[in-house]
């Protein structure tokens, strides 16, 4: 019988299977950042414990760190006691940190491929729900909480149960202006947030294939939110040529060897799937989150659904308090709505591609006068360095647009960017849940053009128009 | 890790599908390098009026007295009854944290997010699946009944109701077993050390790539 490229990649790295049906499972990459780690970092040091492989991990801050002004430090004293018991923590057990004054530090899910040091083949965890992200590498990349991350710097090893597998076909090629963003909302749309629980899911077709390294991890990014912890692309040319000459990734002979063992990370063709959806990628229009979760996502040209439209009782609440919340009624267009913010960034969309594609739209042209704050943020402060070479973000500051320095930032708000009360915001980032953008905040899940579109002309747009 | 065997406790309906872990602790309280304090900030944004940030005193804040948990009637509750998706979103280990030092030791719903579920597991909090009817009928007693009571039995893996109703659920055996004994899973885990490294010398020559610490 053929293997799944889940398959083949989890039967490597098991140490040992218990009776119980749990597996041991090995892990060669661990990504660690400052809010999840010092409850893990206090554990080891409270059992007397060493890292079992410290070179298997890397830090950097991302979720605290200050957006503006980083020559004076962090101001708030809450996120600068995080960040500095990060810098001490990797000290003492002698991990490598990328800190705040270092072009490498970002979003661990931006520095991660960036950096060579997610690989394909590879486990990677995080302790951090996007670690899906990786997946795009060919990679079982997956999210923990604390008290794994502490068991995976201890023993490199993961207790782990293995998941079913989905594929998520998407056949057929993308129409103009459609993005990874808009395939991934447009299939948790489809499959809805609790679709892909309990699976691994490997994206496949032709429409995943034609996405960029940047696109695919977009897709693999928001798995999570399709309710998996696992996304994950076949590695492929496009994969084998993002890889070649990172900082980490293999060299001469070594690098010879990998992409060999690298060119078998694809499902075999007789391979079988505990379940599959296939979609349409021309169907696929430019999507806009209007609720309070990202199920609750319409094409850019249709209107909020209207009551009746909910499959039962439940969805309708639900429905409903998002109505409340996000201060919108059924049946408005999306395109009257009009936004306050602006917000391009996050793991989701931070990278050098999703900037070049806002820039695009923006070429010449100012914010709308509604629009209070646009701000770019940059996934890694080399995402920053390449965007300012390619003379980005003079782009971006003449259309009236904030350049800001490297962090997750307005993606969750834990630093000083955020939503007030009631304001509405066009965010690159993949989740709406209420007050995640900041207390009362209103978000609405975006491609980066609907975004840079929206910030424009001060409300959504149908980008194949522009 | 605090055993897990039985529990008797007041229940506490929180009607809602796809609570998220945003929801049950927001952002601005995960900046605590500690792993215990969060109990009064738990579902912060539903339960107080005002803004919350860490540090503050609650004892004083306004409550909002639409928000269930709110309700005296349940102020000793440590059963969750909850409805679909329950703990979508982040890997936050802080929100059991928060359900844990606010009382919780139980959670019941018809499905739970993955890392959620994994995380009640390692801080002795014992996520339950019963079916969706089953859920709906905990909910309607609940409803009718002051200081309505359940009895979990991990043991048994059963859930009984003061009627005498008696709803089952499954629980990965390697979990119920470190959870009826609070193990510690780490040093579990480095009882096969040598398996651990046997491990890294097959896989080191096969992909040595993995094992380099470049640059
Ligand atoms: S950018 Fe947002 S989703 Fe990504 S790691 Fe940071 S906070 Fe999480």
């Amino acid at each position: 019988m053929g293997k799944t490229l889940f398959d083949k990649v989890w039967e490597q790295h098991i140490v040992r299977e218990n009776d119980d049906g749990s597996t041991l499972l090995y892990i060669d990459r661990h990504l660690v950042h400052e809010v999840t780690s010092p409850q893990a970092f206090e554990g080891l040091r409270l059992s007397g414990r060493m890292p079992w492989r410290a070179d298997a991990a890397v830090a950097t801050p991302d979720h605290n760190v200050p957006t503006k002004h980083r020559d004076q430090g962090i101001t708030d004293p809450v996120s600068r006691i995080q960040v500095e018991a990060l810098e001490k923590n990797c000290r003492e057990f002698g991990i490598r940190e990328f800190g705040m004054d270092d072009v490498r530090q970002g979003i661990v899910h931006v520095v991660g491929p960036e950096e060579g040091l997610t690989l394909p083949g590879m486990t990677l965890v995080c302790g951090d729900s996007h670690t899906s992200t990786h997946g795009a590498l060919g990679a079982i990349a997956v999210g923990i909480g604390t008290s794994e991350v502490e068991h995976v710097l201890a023993t490199q090893c993961l207790i782990q149960k293995k998941p079913k597998v989905m594929r998520i076909r998407v056949d057929g090629s993308l129409p103009k202006g459609v993005t990874g963003k808009d395939m991934a909302l447009y299939i948790i749309g489809r499959i809805g947030t609790a679709g892909g629980s309990g699976y691994a899911i490997e994206f496949a077709g032709s429409a995943v294939r034609g996405l960029s390294m940047e696109g695919r991890m977009t897709l693999c990014n928001m798995t999570i939110e399709a309710g998996a912890r696992c996304g994950m692309v076949a590695v492929d040319d496009t994969t084998i040529a993002y890889v070649k000459n990172r900082p980490f990734a293999p060299e001469g002979q070594d690098w010879d060897a990998a992409v060999a063992v690298w060119q078998q990370l694809h499902s075999d063709e007789e391979a079988v799937f505990d379940r599959e959806h296939v979609f349409d990628a021309a169907e696929i229009p430019p999507m806009v989150t209007w609720g309070t979760s990202p199920e609750m996502v319409v094409p850019v040209t249709a209107s909020i659904p209207i009551m009746d439209d909910a499959r039962d009782e439940t969805q309708r609440e639900g429905w409903l308090r998002a109505l409340e919340y996000m201060n919108l009624s059924a049946g408005k267009p999306i395109q009257d709505i009009a936004v306050d913010k602006v917000f391009i960034g996050s793991c989701t969309n931070g990278r050098i591609e999703d900037f070049r594609a806002a820039v695009e739209i923006i070429k010449g042209r100012k914010i709308a006068s509604n629009i209070k704050v646009a701000m770019v943020v940059s996934g890694s402060g080399l995402v920053k360095k390449q965007a300012e070479e390619e003379g980005l973000d003079e782009i971006f500051r003449e259309a009236g647009f904030e350049w800001r320095e490297p962090g997750c930032s307005m993606c969750l708000a834990m630093n000083a960017d955020r939503l007030e009360p009631g304001e509405r915001c066009a965010s690159t980032s993949n989740r709406n849940f209420e007050g995640r953008q900041g207390q009362g905040g209103r978000t609405h899940l975006v491609s980066p053009a609907m975004a840079a579109a929206a910030a424009i002309t001060g409300h959504f747009v149908d980008i194949r128009e522009w | 890790m605090e055993v897990f065997t039985t529990l008797n406790g007041i229940v506490a309906p929180l009607d809602r599908a796809n609570v998220d872990t945003d929801a049950i602790i927001p952002k601005q309280f995960l900046k605590s390098i500690k792993r215990t304090g969060y109990g009064p900030y738990l579902f912060d944004e539903w339960r107080y009026l005002d803004h919350g940030e860490p540090g503050m005193d609650c004892s004083t804040r306004p409550r909002n007295a639409d928000f269930v948990l709110n309700q005296p009637r349940y102020t000793q509750a440590s059963i969750l009854l909850a409805r679909e998706n329950f703990g979508c979103g982040s890997s936050r280990e802080h929100a059991p944290w928060a359900l844990l030092d606010d009382g919780f030791r139980c959670i019941i719903a018809p499905s739970f997010a993955d890392i959620f579920y994994n995380n009640c597991f390692k801080n002795g909090i014992l996520p339950v699946v019963l079916k969706d009817k089953e859920v709906d009928t905990l909910f309607a007693e609940c409803e009718v009944t002051p200081a309505y009571t359940l009895n979990v039995n991990l043991q048994a893996q059963t859930v009984t109701t003061p009627r005498g109703d008696v709803f089952t659920f499954k629980v990965d055996a390697f979990r119920k077993h470190c959870l009826l004994e609070g193990l510690d899973e780490i040093a579990l885990t480095l009882k096969e050390s040598d398996a651990i490294r046997d491990y890294e010398k097959r896989r080191g020559k096969e992909a040595p790539w993995l094992f380099s610490t470049r640059p």
